[in-house]
């Protein structure tokens, strides 16, 4: 059974004179593993924005699951099934993991109105934290404080929190971000475990975890869709090469040629 | 030893239940009615200042809102009872405080509304204005309102009934302690609710509660009206018991007070309000009779001990003393203690700050014997001079101690 999750329609932004999303048309079925690859400043965290809800479209639509949630807020959009991650952490910091976990379940069931019971009365939510937090490797973390842990663990909360939202399109803001190379790979294995059903959207600048993950790849150049296709057709794209290598330099040439041999 | 599933568990079960020192705050304002019985009317207003503290603490230390208005809903329940008193000829007191409560939280509804769509300096401004706006209607009004003349002798009937407000504050002090005790109740459940971990996931990052679809506007109007409540009840209770009210309940001093004293205390920890207000009204009311031209002073330093030594407030200040005396590092309760193996400027550090509190202290002592400010270093240098070298030889003595005790001295890590 195929259907679309998501569904951008010709979304445009401007700051000010500056066209940051042009035109730009996306579909992700469901249990899509989908790219948005492109040179710096090619308007990929806009576009991640502006689909969440953040930053408004001048024009277009953005449609969930059928719905039309282009004039939903941030906050509904994601009680509709539309998580995402950060490319800077955005965690709560002062917290402890599991409270982190709790939270965001708490705020997903609607449990975050209730004034009077205690927090700690509802097992449900805490065990299911914790299941959470078990199947990223995270439990023997679970009551320490978010700022005490390293950047690669916390990487994995600001994942676990979009994980415990249960959604059904999830965007991935360049997930091993700032994480040394030694413990990436603990994050691309978590992303490749990801539940089939969920439609991933994986915005990244290094080619080994695009061709890796990505059965489809849309190219972002200068705010507008460059190009788009399978890994294999991105990869023998000439265009692409010339733009990656003529912005990117050496050193993402470098990379692409390390995703064709994953390929 | 239980596992980190059950210790995590465990953990957040448990956070809630009530642990005995928490009975420690009750029992020093009981035992203060039978050791200071010719002080209760002094106690009753520590007590209404605790309230307002813990109303902000609300927003403040929980939710990360900050205001210096607050005391327009001070301002609200205080007038409330007194013009329903005066005008309306309604003067039972136990209604009064419920219908201030109710009237303020509406009134912090509907302002919470507009302005909380704003944060940090224009919402701290658009707070300002808001108390300044009441304040000035009020003057415009003064017909009803009496003005900075105030609204004097009014009268209220005797609690339930039966007890007749007497002249030493007794019977007022049990009843303000009561009214206390019974929205702590409330407060404390509020902060332990998972709209109260809602709450403190604004302070720590609104924009992850955005994007984990928590409706935050909501959020923040439901606990800007119950916070608004709360110091109204207080106002209410300001006015019950001085049978006097005048516009300057609205002050911005009033705003700006309720806030020095919670952060004094400690914010986010309950009972920072409790020690906080009490310590600040105890010693406002020390320094006055001490001098009463220059009693500022003394206040001032106060709060220059406390951003040197105690940023987290009084309460974080016990805190890290429990944390360096149990040794443990990156325990919950010394979380924020960073160990520094650079002994000598530590040391140097600490004596900085000694110095720079001996001085002023040599200051404060001066005031009293001579109340001239200006004449302190050229009028008397031997103490200018001892002073500050005796705070120097403390600041780096406590360090210095530490030391000894731990191996390591202890600086205060900077706030990220």
């Amino acid at each position: 059974m195929t259907a679309t999750a998501l569904q951008v329609e010709g979304l445009n932004r401007a700051f000010g004179a500056l066209p940051v999303t042009r035109d730009v048309n996306l579909t992700l079925e469901r249990g899509a593993r989908h790219a948005l690859i492109g040179p710096n400043g090619a308007g990929k965290t806009t576009l991640v924005n502006l689909i969440t809800g953040a930053l408004r479209p001048h024009s277009g639509r953005v449609v969930l699951n059928g719905e039309d949630i282009t004039n939903l807020s941030q906050a509904e959009r994601a009680r509709r099934g539309l998580a995402r991650t950060f490319q800077i952490n955005q965690l709560f910091r002062g917290l402890t993991v599991l409270e982190n976990l709790c939270m965001t379940i708490g705020e997903r069931d609607g449990h975050c109105s209730n004034l009077w019971r205690s927090a700690g009365a509802k097992r449900v939510v805490i065990d299911e934290a914790l299941d959470h937090l078990d199947s990223l490797q995270l439990v023997d973390d679970a009551l320490r404080l978010v700022r005490e842990l390293p950047y690669g663990r916390q990487r994995l909360v600001e994942i676990a929190i979009a994980l415990a939202q249960k959604p059904r399109v999830l965007l991935l803001d360049e997930p091993a971000a700032g994480v040394p190379s030694s413990e990436s790979h603990l994050i691309l294995d978590v992303v490749a475990a990801l539940d089939p059903d969920i439609a991933v959207l994986i915005i990244d600048h290094d080619m080994d975890v695009v061709f890796r993950f990505a059965r489809e790849i849309t190219v972002l150049v200068q705010g507008a869709v460059f190009t788009h296709g399978t890994p294999e057709e991105i990869m023998h794209n000439e265009q692409v090469k010339a733009v990656y290598l003529g912005q990117e330099g050496h050193h993402e040439g470098h990379h692409a040629g390390q995703g064709a041999r994953h390929g | 030893m239980l596992d980190a599933r059950e210790r995590g568990a465990d953990y957040l079960v448990r956070r809630h239940y009530v642990r005995w020192p928490e009975a420690l705050p009750w029992l020093i304002a009981i035992a203060c009615f039978f050791v200071f019985p010719d002080r209760m009317t002094f106690g009753g207003q520590v007590l209404i200042m605790i309230m307002f503290a813990l109303s902000l603490d609300l927003i403040l230390g929980y939710a990360g809102i900050v205001t210096l208005g607050h005391a327009a809903f001070f301002g609200v329940g205080a007038y409330t009872v007194a013009l329903a008193s005066l005008r309306l000829g309604w003067s039972e007191p136990i209604s009064g405080i419920v219908g201030s409560g109710i009237l303020a939280g509406f009134v912090g509804a509907v302002v919470g509304w507009f302005i909380l769509r704003y944060r940090g300096l224009t919402l701290l401004m658009l707070t300002i204005a808001f108390a300044a706006m009441l304040q000035e209607s009020g003057n415009l009004r003064s017909d009803i309102t009496g003005g900075y003349d105030g609204l004097p002798g009014l009268m209220f009937d005797p609690l339930l009934g039966t007890f007749q407000y007497d002249l030493y504050g007794h019977t007022n002090y049990w009843y303000v302690l009561t009214v206390l005790a019974v929205i702590f109740y409330f407060v404390r459940r509020i902060v332990y609710s998972p709209f109260g971990q809602a709450l403190t996931g604004i302070r720590e990052n609104v924009r992850r509660m955005h994007a984990i679809g928590s409706p935050v506007h909501r959020r923040l109007v439901t606990v800007y009206a119950i916070s608004a409540a709360i110091a109204g009840v207080a106002g209410a209770l300001f006015t019950q018991t001085n049978a006097y009210v005048t516009l300057t309940v609205f002050d911005f001093d009033n705003s700006a007070k309720v806030m020095v004293m919670l952060i004094l205390g400690g914010t986010g920890r309950l009972y920072g309000p409790f020690l906080g207000a009490a310590v600040y009204m105890i010693l406002e009311d020390y320094f006055s009779k001490l001098s009463p031209t220059f009693w500022q002073l003394g206040i001032g330093l106060l709060l220059v001990l406390a951003v040197l030594f105690a940023r987290r407030g009084l309460l974080g200040l016990a805190e890290d003393a429990r944390g360096l005396l149990a040794g443990k590092r990156g325990s919950l309760a010394s979380r924020r203690l960073v160990w520094k193996r650079d002994y000598w400027s530590a040391l140097g550090s600490s004596a900085f700050d000694g110095a720079v509190i001996g001085f002023l202290a040599g200051f404060a002592v001066n005031l009293k014997e001579a109340d001239l400010m200006t004449s302190y270093v050229t009028g008397m240098p031997e103490r200018a001079l001892v002073f500050t070298l005796g705070g120097a030889a403390i600041g780096a003595g406590i360090n210095a101690v530490a030391l000894l005790i731990a191996g390591r001295t202890a600086v205060e890590e900077p706030p990220s």
